[in-house]
């Protein structure tokens, strides 16, 4: 645990994160699999629902099969999504750094 | 007021994310002075009212379809975004856009009212849910908001008597005042990069003017807790379900049968009052029981619309659908078909009105596809007498009835029937270039309004009599005029269905029917038995001229043992798993999609499968040596 670095670890797509996961949204980048959408879609679709960079976020609750969708808190809504699409939002955790 | 009647009728609309309260809003403003149709060509819903402001002006209000955006990414937001720029043909241009947010929600709103001012209508902001807010102890500075969209900002509590106080008012000034677009329209779709910038504007306006507590709402946090915990949530939504199914069954099979009854009466008066003949036949099994097939459905529609309505303004119907998105999703049904499918097994009706959960135009359409194939209780008639009179009640291994396996058997084909199309359909028919992501805000949970459902209730009833209801009504007396024309002639012997149209049809389907083991009295009643599905056991009493007509389903069954092989018989129990026999459902299905393609579709589809079915089991049964 490196306090020095601050944000020392790299960011990673929210769709591997578990749940109790809290954080800052470091970017939306949508990968080239993204199931036939069209890449621009889902970004617009995300930024809709609020997930911009700098947004806090939290998992707060995991579907019964696999463990998916998810529901995330994202300042002060919470939005349901598959595992699929949230690994298109990048996230830095800091639950680690106030741990 | 000389300039009222000169503008006219000024129009406002209602624009704002889904769960913004906007609906609720929309029933406060107008309650049961509402019409809701389709917009042309399309399955999206128009609401809209006429209401009057204190100082008397009226106002012709239309309530959106909810959206995050103009961007129309589905048919209802193309529909919002059409709207209000002025570009359908069939709507008036709105005058006054009022945009609603949940107030305690502001993030998405603002961005929304950000992209709406590009439009350059008048806009008007409208804080719904302020007393959850102000309770919450989020502090809004309403002049600085207002300043800093530049847009008139105003509260209200849309489920609170004299909520809306405030809001009329205002919108009084607005219809008094000149009614002309404030600006020019520079809209145009929003880059990624647009959406990023609003969205920080938003996110500064919040900033200057929103003073937001350090406690969120922990009410339903802890809520969800236990409503989506991976077991338990699971389990509640099943004990839901339950209750819900529960109280269909049980207060509504009554009151159905209660209705049933006395139109059952009412048909046996006029038979006494009216002189023998065509008009009796007419009035008795034409009008009467037309009418009784129409409002006998009533109860469970309402019963059932109850539930979902609550379900809905509590915020639970997002959070069903999260728990049953990977298990529906298997089969290509959306997380929120499970509600209309479960219905469906009480009846196909309700079930396929109930598809208006689901947003995606093709997930409603599958759902509405497969939703005849799970056994409604109109089947249990027909299973039940061929399974009694075919069907030995012996028990298998001591313990497990013969005659209740095959029932389940029978459940268990028309389920798996339904999984499997919806697979095909969304598989190779209502392919989609993407499958539509699955993203949903969770709204905060809330006590829904009881004026609110009430209308909710209200409407969805005028909708089945005024749209459903006058169709099904019509068929019913297709049916009876199949059945009953021509007369028999003078000393006729025989049942006289076996001298109408409807005997004329079976004859002529006989041939066609042969191969699946069916003889000419099932052809024939098969016509009478378009009316429900239940029919045809009181048509085939009817075929085999048994008097006391349906309540002598003893003497039916001994008659079908008589004259049928055990081959037929099941051959008829495959073709009533799948048949589409049953005009109501069909004539829901054509109100429901808007087309008459649909209902082709289902019902030629229904057909192909009921069709070879009975014709495997029939020649599987020959086979076995049950011909």
């Amino acid at each position: 645990m490196t306090d020095t670095a601050g944000f020392a670890e790299p960011p990673i797509p929210l769709g591997l994160a578990n749940r109790g996961f809290c954080g800052r949204i470091d970017g939306i980048h949508v990968g080239e699999d993204t199931h036939g959408s069209a890449a621009p879609e889902i970004e617009s679709r995300l930024l809709e629902l609020g997930f911009v960079e700098g947004a806090e976020i939290k998992i707060l609750h995991e579907g019964p099969i696999g463990r998916d969708p998810i529901a995330v808190r994202i300042n002060d809504t919470t939005i349901a999504l598959r595992r699929r699409e949230a690994m298109a939002i990048m996230v830095t955790s800091s639950s680690k750094r106030s741990a | 007021m000389s300039t009222q009647t000169e503008i006219g009728v000024p129009h406002f609309a209602l624009v704002g994310t889904p769960n913004s309260g906007k609906t609720a809003l929309f029933n406060a403003l107008t309650g049961s002075r509402q019409k809701v149709a389709n917009y042309p060509g399309v399955t999206v819903e128009r609401k809209a009212g006429v209401l009057q402001t204190p100082s008397g002006h009226r106002v012709h209000l239309v309530d959106l379809p909810g959206t995050y955006s103009l961007r129309g990414r589905s048919p209802d937001e193309e529909i919002t975004r059409d709207v209000v720029l002025g570009r359908l043909a069939s709507e008036a241009t709105p005058d006054l856009l009022l945009c609603v947010a949940d107030a305690t929600n502001l993030r998405v709103a603002l961005r929304l009212v950000i992209e709406l001012k590009r439009v350059g209508r008048r806009l008007m902001l409208v804080l719904n849910m302020i007393d959850i807010a102000r309770r919450r102890g989020v502090e809004i500075d309403l002049d600085r908001l207002s300043a800093e969209l530049g847009v008139p900002v105003v509260t209200s509590t849309a489920v609170r008597r004299g909520g809306t106080e405030e809001l009329l008012r205002r919108m009084d000034e607005m219809a008094a005042g000149p009614l002309e677009a404030a600006g020019e329209n520079t809209w145009k779709p929003m880059t990624a990069g647009e959406l990023r910038a609003a969205q920080r504007e938003a996110d500064r306006i919040i900033g200057a003017a929103v003073g937001m507590p350090k406690r969120p709402d922990t009410v339903s946090g802890r809520v969800d807790a236990v409503l989506l915990h991976p077991a338990a949530g699971l389990l509640i939504l099943l004990g839901v379900l339950f209750v819900m199914f529960q109280a269909v069954w049980i207060c509504a099979k009554p009151l159905g049968d209660l209705i049933q009854d006395v139109f059952d009466a009412l048909g046996a008066t006029a038979h006494g009052a009216l002189p023998e003949g065509l008009l009796q036949s007419f009035i008795q099994d034409g009008v009467i029981k037309g009418v009784g097939t129409v409002i006998v459905f009533l109860p469970q529609i309402l019963i059932l619309f109850f539930f979902i309505l609550m379900l809905e303004d509590l915020g639970y119907m997002g959070r069903a659908a999260f728990l049953m998105d990977r298990i529906m999703g298997g089969a290509g049904l959306h997380g929120r078909a499970f509600i209309p499918l479960l219905s469906s097994f009480a009846c196909a009706i309700p079930g396929i009105m109930a598809t208006r959960v689901i947003d995606n135009p093709r997930d409603r359409l599958t759902t509405i596809l497969v939703a005849p194939l799970m056994t409604c209780s109109a089947r249990i008639p027909v299973y039940t007498l061929i399974i009694s009179a075919f069907i030995p009640a012996t028990y298998l291994w001591g313990w497990v009835s013969l005659q209740g396996l095959v029932m389940f058997a029978l459940y268990a084909a028309g389920i798996t029937s339904a999984l499997a199309v919806s697979f095909v359909a969304k598989r190779f028919f209502l392919y989609e270039d993407h499958t539509p992501p699955f993203m949903l805000e969770l709204p905060a949970y809330k006590l829904p309004s009881v004026r609110s459902v009430a209308i909710g209730l209200y409407t969805r009833a005028k909708i089945f009599l005024q749209r459903a209801g006058t169709t099904i009504f019509a068929m019913m007396v297709l049916v009876w005029f199949l059945a009953s024309f021509p007369r028999p002639p003078e000393g006729a012997e025989g049942p006289a269905i076996d001298y109408s149209l409807a005997a004329m049809i079976g004859g002529a389907l006989q041939p066609l029917l042969a191969p699946v083991g069916f003889n000419w009295q099932i052809s024939v009643a098969l016509i009478p038995g378009m009316a429900a599905r239940e029919a045809v056991v009181g048509a085939l009493s009817t075929v085999y001229a048994i008097e006391g007509g349906e309540e002598a389903v003893e003497k039916v069954g001994q008659a079908l043992a008589g004259n049928w092989s055990l081959a037929t018989a099941l051959a008829m129990l495959a073709w009533y798993i799948f048949a589409p026999q049953c005009a109501s459902t069909l004539v829901t299905i054509r109100r429901e999609t808007g087309s008459w393609r649909w209902m082709a579709i289902t019902f030629a589809y229904m057909l192909a499968l009921a069709y070879v079915a009975a014709f495997v089991t029939y020649n599987t049964a020959v086979a076995l040596g049950a011909g």
